[in-house]
Protein backbone atom coordinates (compact mmCIF):
# COMPACT_ATOMS: atom_id res chain seq x y z
CA UNK A 1 0.00 0.00 0.00
CA UNK A 2 1.01 3.32 -0.37
CA UNK A 3 3.43 4.96 2.02
CA UNK A 4 1.04 7.78 2.26
CA UNK A 5 -1.24 6.12 3.30
CA UNK A 6 -0.05 4.69 6.32
CA UNK A 7 1.49 8.77 7.54
CA UNK A 8 -2.08 9.39 7.11
CA UNK A 9 -3.49 6.78 9.19
CA UNK A 10 -0.72 7.50 12.04
CA UNK A 11 -1.58 11.13 12.42
CA UNK A 12 -5.47 10.13 12.35
CA UNK A 13 -4.89 7.92 15.22
CA UNK A 14 -2.90 9.27 17.04
CA UNK A 15 -5.05 12.90 17.04
CA UNK A 16 -7.56 10.92 18.38
CA UNK A 17 -6.17 10.54 22.55
CA UNK A 18 -4.65 13.99 22.76
CA UNK A 19 -7.92 16.17 21.14
CA UNK A 20 -10.08 14.03 23.64
CA UNK A 21 -7.91 14.94 26.42
CA UNK A 22 -7.65 18.24 25.95
CA UNK A 23 -11.28 18.72 25.66
CA UNK A 24 -11.46 17.08 29.18
CA UNK A 25 -8.79 19.70 30.65
CA UNK A 26 -10.28 22.77 29.52
CA UNK A 27 -13.54 21.78 29.62
CA UNK A 28 -13.04 20.90 33.72
CA UNK A 29 -10.59 23.94 33.93
CA UNK A 30 -14.04 26.11 32.33
CA UNK A 31 -15.82 24.29 34.95
CA UNK A 32 -13.68 24.99 37.78
CA UNK A 33 -13.28 29.12 36.56
CA UNK A 34 -16.77 29.04 36.51
CA UNK A 35 -17.69 28.35 39.92
CA UNK A 36 -14.89 30.32 41.43
CA UNK A 37 -13.28 33.69 38.92
CA UNK A 38 -11.16 34.76 41.35
CA UNK A 39 -9.00 31.44 41.14
CA UNK A 40 -8.70 31.72 37.12
CA UNK A 41 -4.88 32.72 36.88
CA UNK A 42 -4.24 29.96 39.73
CA UNK A 43 -6.05 27.61 37.49
CA UNK A 44 -4.98 28.74 34.26
CA UNK A 45 -0.81 27.98 34.98
CA UNK A 46 -1.58 24.72 35.63
CA UNK A 47 -4.06 24.07 32.93
CA UNK A 48 -1.56 24.91 30.48
CA UNK A 49 0.86 22.77 31.67
CA UNK A 50 -1.08 19.56 31.00
CA UNK A 51 -2.57 20.98 28.00
CA UNK A 52 1.16 20.73 26.90
CA UNK A 53 2.12 17.10 28.17
CA UNK A 54 -1.18 15.63 26.37
CA UNK A 55 -0.26 17.73 23.14
CA UNK A 56 2.82 16.33 23.38
CA UNK A 57 1.72 12.70 22.80
CA UNK A 58 0.33 14.33 20.16
CA UNK A 59 3.84 15.10 18.56
CA UNK A 60 4.60 12.13 19.20
CA UNK A 61 2.64 10.84 16.55
CA UNK A 62 3.26 13.51 14.50
CA UNK A 63 7.28 12.88 14.35
CA UNK A 64 6.29 8.93 13.36
CA UNK A 65 4.25 10.12 10.83
CA UNK A 66 7.37 12.01 9.64
CA UNK A 67 9.92 9.50 10.19
CA UNK A 68 7.55 7.19 7.74
CA UNK A 69 7.41 10.10 4.96
CA UNK A 70 10.98 11.26 5.12
CA UNK A 71 12.89 8.32 6.07
CA UNK B 1 1.40 18.65 -5.30
CA UNK B 2 3.32 19.25 -8.88
CA UNK B 3 6.03 21.42 -7.93
CA UNK B 4 5.90 21.70 -3.86
CA UNK B 5 9.17 20.22 -2.05
CA UNK B 6 8.32 19.88 1.72
CA UNK B 7 11.75 20.76 3.71
CA UNK B 8 13.90 18.09 4.81
CA UNK B 9 13.86 16.82 8.16
CA UNK B 10 17.31 17.51 9.33
CA UNK B 11 18.93 20.76 8.02
CA UNK B 12 21.20 21.06 5.26
CA UNK B 13 25.23 22.03 5.04
CA UNK B 14 26.35 25.85 4.20
CA UNK B 15 29.63 25.23 4.73
CA UNK B 16 31.94 22.65 6.65
CA UNK B 17 35.35 24.21 8.72
CA UNK B 18 37.59 20.82 8.70
CA UNK B 19 34.73 18.05 9.20
CA UNK B 20 32.33 20.56 11.49
CA UNK B 21 29.53 21.27 9.84
CA UNK B 22 27.77 24.32 9.35
CA UNK B 23 24.23 24.13 9.19
CA UNK B 24 21.96 26.81 8.49
CA UNK B 25 20.30 26.72 12.00
CA UNK B 26 23.75 26.77 13.46
CA UNK B 27 23.67 29.74 11.52
CA UNK B 28 20.66 31.42 12.52
CA UNK B 29 21.32 30.09 16.23
CA UNK B 30 23.86 32.14 16.01
CA UNK B 31 22.22 35.03 15.09
CA UNK B 32 19.85 35.15 17.95
CA UNK B 33 22.49 35.31 20.17
CA UNK B 34 24.07 37.91 18.48
CA UNK B 35 20.98 39.97 18.58
CA UNK B 36 20.52 39.00 22.11
CA UNK B 37 23.98 39.90 23.16
CA UNK B 38 23.46 43.00 21.48
CA UNK B 39 20.44 43.58 23.61
CA UNK B 40 22.14 42.77 26.37
CA UNK B 41 25.31 45.26 25.72
CA UNK B 42 22.81 48.23 24.92
CA UNK B 43 20.73 47.52 28.36
CA UNK B 44 23.69 47.47 30.62
CA UNK B 45 25.36 50.62 28.85
CA UNK B 46 21.81 52.82 29.20
CA UNK B 47 20.25 51.93 32.00
CA UNK B 48 21.19 54.20 35.07
CA UNK B 49 17.87 55.77 35.50
CA UNK B 50 15.83 54.83 38.78
CA UNK B 51 12.38 55.77 36.92
CA UNK B 52 12.75 53.71 33.54
CA UNK B 53 11.95 54.82 30.37
CA UNK B 54 12.17 53.34 27.04
CA UNK B 55 14.23 50.00 26.14
CA UNK B 56 15.12 50.02 29.80
CA UNK B 57 11.73 49.72 30.84
CA UNK B 58 10.93 46.84 28.20
CA UNK B 59 13.74 45.05 29.89
CA UNK B 60 12.47 45.53 33.39
CA UNK B 61 9.20 44.76 32.63
CA UNK B 62 10.11 41.32 30.96
CA UNK B 63 12.32 40.58 33.48
CA UNK B 64 9.68 41.66 36.15
CA UNK B 65 6.77 39.60 34.33
CA UNK B 66 8.51 36.33 34.32
CA UNK B 67 10.05 36.90 37.78
CA UNK B 68 6.23 37.19 39.18
CA UNK B 69 5.14 34.48 36.81
CA UNK B 70 7.73 31.87 38.19
CA UNK B 71 7.53 33.13 41.60
CA UNK B 72 3.29 32.06 41.60
CA UNK B 73 4.97 28.40 40.32
CA UNK B 74 7.67 27.67 43.09
CA UNK B 75 5.84 29.56 45.73
CA UNK B 76 8.82 30.95 47.55
CA UNK B 77 11.22 33.97 46.42
CA UNK B 78 15.11 32.13 47.31
CA UNK B 79 14.16 29.34 45.18
CA UNK B 80 12.97 31.36 42.00
CA UNK B 81 16.18 33.30 42.69
CA UNK B 82 17.82 30.42 42.20
CA UNK B 83 15.75 29.02 38.98
CA UNK B 84 15.93 31.94 37.57
CA UNK B 85 18.43 32.83 34.82
CA UNK B 86 18.38 29.45 33.38
CA UNK B 87 14.69 28.78 32.87
CA UNK B 88 14.35 33.09 32.07
CA UNK B 89 16.87 32.47 29.37
CA UNK B 90 15.65 29.11 27.91
CA UNK B 91 12.31 31.32 27.54
CA UNK B 92 14.30 34.15 26.04
CA UNK B 93 16.02 32.36 23.46
CA UNK B 94 13.14 29.75 22.29
CA UNK B 95 10.76 32.77 22.04
CA UNK B 96 13.43 34.80 20.07
CA UNK B 97 14.29 31.95 17.72
CA UNK B 98 10.75 30.86 17.30
CA UNK B 99 9.84 34.67 16.42
CA UNK B 100 13.16 34.99 14.07
CA UNK B 101 12.43 32.01 12.65
CA UNK B 102 9.02 33.58 11.39
CA UNK B 103 10.90 36.58 9.70
CA UNK B 104 10.87 37.37 6.20
CA UNK B 105 14.46 36.11 5.10
CA UNK B 106 14.30 32.86 6.54
CA UNK B 107 14.05 30.70 3.59
CA UNK B 108 13.57 32.39 0.74
CA UNK B 109 17.64 33.84 1.03
CA UNK B 110 19.69 31.40 -0.28
CA UNK B 111 21.58 29.68 -3.22
CA UNK B 112 20.35 26.86 -5.60
CA UNK B 113 22.13 23.96 -5.72
CA UNK B 114 22.05 21.04 -7.97
CA UNK B 115 20.68 18.36 -5.89
CA UNK B 116 23.46 16.06 -4.13
CA UNK B 117 21.88 13.57 -1.83
CA UNK B 118 24.89 11.65 -1.72
CA UNK B 119 27.01 13.90 -0.92
CA UNK B 120 25.07 15.49 2.00
CA UNK B 121 23.63 12.54 2.86
CA UNK B 122 27.32 11.16 4.05
CA UNK B 123 28.25 14.19 6.44
CA UNK B 124 24.61 13.99 8.10
CA UNK B 125 24.39 12.02 11.00
CA UNK B 126 20.96 11.89 11.93
CA UNK B 127 17.89 11.00 9.43
CA UNK B 128 18.89 11.49 5.55
CA UNK B 129 17.63 14.74 3.96
CA UNK B 130 14.20 13.54 2.08
CA UNK B 131 13.63 15.58 -0.67
CA UNK B 132 16.08 13.07 -2.73
CA UNK B 133 12.93 10.82 -2.72
CA UNK B 134 10.92 14.05 -3.26
CA UNK B 135 11.12 16.11 -6.16
CA UNK B 136 9.17 15.56 -8.79
CA UNK B 137 10.07 15.62 -12.41
CA UNK B 138 9.39 19.02 -13.01
CA UNK B 139 10.05 21.89 -10.85
CA UNK B 140 7.24 24.36 -10.76
CA UNK B 141 8.26 26.82 -8.66
CA UNK B 142 10.35 29.58 -10.78
CA UNK B 143 12.62 30.21 -8.07
CA UNK B 144 15.60 27.65 -9.43
CA UNK B 145 16.35 26.16 -12.40
CA UNK B 146 15.64 22.62 -13.28
CA UNK B 147 17.10 19.76 -11.32
CA UNK B 148 18.42 22.60 -8.50
CA UNK B 149 16.95 22.73 -4.93
CA UNK B 150 17.10 25.74 -3.15
CA UNK B 151 19.19 25.84 -0.19
CA UNK B 152 18.16 28.96 2.70
CA UNK B 153 20.42 29.84 4.46
CA UNK B 154 18.71 31.01 7.55
CA UNK B 155 16.53 28.22 9.04
CA UNK B 156 14.30 28.36 11.79
CA UNK B 157 16.52 27.45 14.71
CA UNK B 158 14.13 25.26 16.83
CA UNK B 159 13.26 23.16 13.45
CA UNK B 160 16.40 21.13 14.10
CA UNK B 161 15.92 18.51 16.20
CA UNK B 162 19.79 18.78 17.22
CA UNK B 163 18.91 22.22 18.40
CA UNK B 164 15.93 20.77 20.87
CA UNK B 165 17.91 18.28 21.91
CA UNK B 166 20.49 20.03 23.25
CA UNK B 167 18.10 22.52 24.92
CA UNK B 168 16.43 19.41 26.73
CA UNK B 169 19.80 18.11 27.87
CA UNK B 170 21.16 21.59 29.44
CA UNK B 171 17.31 21.42 30.94
CA UNK B 172 17.32 18.13 32.07
CA UNK B 173 21.47 18.45 33.40
CA UNK B 174 20.17 21.51 35.32
CA UNK B 175 17.48 19.56 36.72
CA UNK B 176 19.49 17.06 37.83
CA UNK B 177 21.95 19.98 39.67
CA UNK B 178 19.72 21.82 41.37
CA UNK B 179 18.25 18.75 42.83
CA UNK B 180 21.91 17.58 43.83
CA UNK B 181 22.78 20.76 45.29
CA UNK B 182 19.60 21.37 47.07
CA UNK B 183 19.41 17.97 48.42
CA UNK B 184 23.07 16.24 48.52
CA UNK B 185 24.26 13.52 46.07
CA UNK B 186 23.15 10.33 48.06
CA UNK B 187 19.64 11.75 49.38
CA UNK B 188 18.77 12.87 46.05
CA UNK B 189 19.80 9.69 44.13
CA UNK B 190 17.82 8.00 46.74
CA UNK B 191 14.86 8.27 45.41
CA UNK B 192 15.36 6.65 42.52
CA UNK B 193 17.37 4.14 43.81
CA UNK B 194 15.19 2.68 46.89
CA UNK B 195 16.24 -0.33 48.70
CA UNK B 196 13.42 -3.46 48.00
CA UNK B 197 13.48 -5.02 51.13
CA UNK B 198 12.67 -1.81 53.46
CA UNK B 199 10.26 -0.42 50.64
CA UNK B 200 8.99 -2.70 48.08
CA UNK B 201 6.34 -0.33 46.31
CA UNK B 202 8.92 2.79 46.35
CA UNK B 203 11.62 0.87 44.61
CA UNK B 204 9.19 0.48 41.56
CA UNK B 205 8.00 3.93 42.09
CA UNK B 206 11.54 4.69 42.08
CA UNK B 207 12.35 3.13 38.78
CA UNK B 208 9.73 4.73 37.19
CA UNK B 209 10.72 7.85 37.79
CA UNK B 210 14.09 7.37 36.90
CA UNK B 211 12.37 6.22 33.38
CA UNK B 212 10.78 9.51 33.92
CA UNK B 213 13.57 11.40 33.89
CA UNK B 214 15.09 10.10 30.85
CA UNK B 215 11.37 10.35 29.21
CA UNK B 216 11.99 13.91 29.86
CA UNK B 217 14.53 14.50 27.45
CA UNK B 218 12.83 13.10 24.93
CA UNK B 219 9.30 14.79 25.45
CA UNK B 220 10.91 18.06 26.00
CA UNK B 221 12.62 18.13 22.40
CA UNK B 222 10.19 16.53 20.81
CA UNK B 223 7.17 18.55 21.90
CA UNK B 224 9.94 22.03 20.54
CA UNK B 225 11.00 20.19 17.58
CA UNK B 226 7.36 18.90 16.34
CA UNK B 227 5.06 21.88 16.68
CA UNK B 228 8.28 24.38 14.88
CA UNK B 229 8.69 21.75 12.40
CA UNK B 230 5.51 20.89 11.56
CA UNK B 231 4.99 24.76 11.85
CA UNK B 232 7.45 25.35 8.76
CA UNK B 233 5.47 22.89 6.89
CA UNK B 234 2.33 23.88 7.66
CA UNK B 235 3.57 27.81 6.10
CA UNK B 236 4.95 26.29 3.27
CA UNK B 237 1.76 24.48 1.96
CA UNK B 238 -0.51 27.15 2.79
CA UNK B 239 1.92 29.98 1.20
CA UNK B 240 1.93 27.15 -2.11
CA UNK B 241 -1.58 26.32 -1.97
CA UNK B 242 -2.97 29.73 -1.97
CA UNK B 243 -0.21 32.48 -1.82
CA UNK B 244 -2.04 35.34 -0.72
CA UNK B 245 -4.30 36.41 2.09
CA UNK B 246 -4.64 32.62 3.26
CA UNK B 247 -1.29 32.24 5.05
CA UNK B 248 -2.18 35.18 7.47
CA UNK B 249 -3.89 33.44 10.30
CA UNK B 250 -1.36 30.56 9.63
CA UNK B 251 1.38 33.06 10.56
CA UNK B 252 -1.00 34.19 13.40
CA UNK B 253 -1.20 30.44 14.86
CA UNK B 254 2.80 30.33 14.62
CA UNK B 255 3.21 33.28 16.50
CA UNK B 256 1.08 31.93 19.02
CA UNK B 257 2.51 28.43 19.00
CA UNK B 258 6.19 30.05 19.52
CA UNK B 259 4.88 31.98 22.97
CA UNK B 260 3.27 29.32 24.28
CA UNK B 261 6.41 26.83 23.32
CA UNK B 262 8.75 28.57 24.99
CA UNK B 263 6.29 29.25 27.53
CA UNK B 264 5.87 25.75 28.27
CA UNK B 265 9.50 24.63 27.94
CA UNK B 266 10.43 27.29 30.58
CA UNK B 267 7.25 26.73 32.79
CA UNK B 268 8.11 22.81 32.53
CA UNK B 269 11.64 23.06 33.23
CA UNK B 270 10.59 25.07 36.45
CA UNK B 271 8.03 22.83 37.84
CA UNK B 272 10.03 20.02 37.42
CA UNK B 273 13.45 21.72 39.35
CA UNK B 274 11.01 22.57 41.91
CA UNK B 275 9.48 18.76 42.16
CA UNK B 276 13.33 17.73 42.10
CA UNK B 277 14.59 20.45 45.32
CA UNK B 278 11.84 19.50 47.39
CA UNK B 279 11.85 15.89 49.17
CA UNK B 280 9.15 13.64 49.57
CA UNK B 281 7.90 14.50 53.47
CA UNK B 282 7.58 18.03 52.02
CA UNK B 283 5.92 17.18 49.11
CA UNK B 284 3.00 15.63 51.12
CA UNK B 285 2.78 19.09 53.56
CA UNK B 286 2.51 21.18 50.42
CA UNK B 287 1.78 21.07 46.65
CA UNK B 288 4.57 23.44 44.58
CA UNK B 289 1.82 25.74 43.86
CA UNK B 290 1.23 26.79 46.94
CA UNK B 291 0.20 31.07 47.92
CA UNK B 292 3.33 32.90 49.34
CA UNK B 293 1.82 36.05 49.50
CA UNK B 294 3.05 38.18 52.10
CA UNK B 295 1.41 38.20 55.15
CA UNK B 296 0.71 41.23 58.01
CA UNK B 297 1.51 39.75 61.39
CA UNK B 298 -1.33 40.85 64.05
CA UNK B 299 0.32 43.26 66.21
CA UNK B 300 1.68 44.69 62.88
CA UNK B 301 -2.33 44.55 61.48
CA UNK B 302 -3.16 46.68 64.98
CA UNK B 303 -0.77 48.75 65.26
CA UNK B 304 -1.79 49.76 61.51
CA UNK B 305 -4.96 50.14 62.39
CA UNK B 306 -3.90 52.40 65.62
CA UNK B 307 -2.01 54.47 63.61
CA UNK B 308 -4.55 55.04 61.26
CA UNK B 309 -7.24 55.84 63.43
CA UNK B 310 -5.20 58.72 64.83
CA UNK B 311 -4.40 60.26 61.81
Amino acid sequence: MDKNLFVAITMAIGSIGPALAIGWLASKAMEAIGRNPEAASKIQTPMILAIAFAEAIAIYALVVALIIKFV
Amino acid sequence: MAGFTPPPLSSENILEIGSFPIRNTLLASWLVMAILIIGVLIFSKNSRRLIPRGFQNLVETIVEGLFNFFNAVTGSVKQTKRFFPIVATIFIFILSANLLGLFPGFGPLGICEPEAPAAVAASTENLPIATASEVPAENGSAICPQGELLLPFFRSVNSDVNMTLALAIIAVIAIQFFGIKELGFFHYWGKFFVNPFRDFIGFFVGILELISEFSKLISFSFRLFGNVFAGEVLLLVMSFLVPYAVPLPFYGLELFVAFVQALVFALLTLVFMTMATSSHQEEQAEGPLKDDTPKVLPEEMAKIGGTAATT
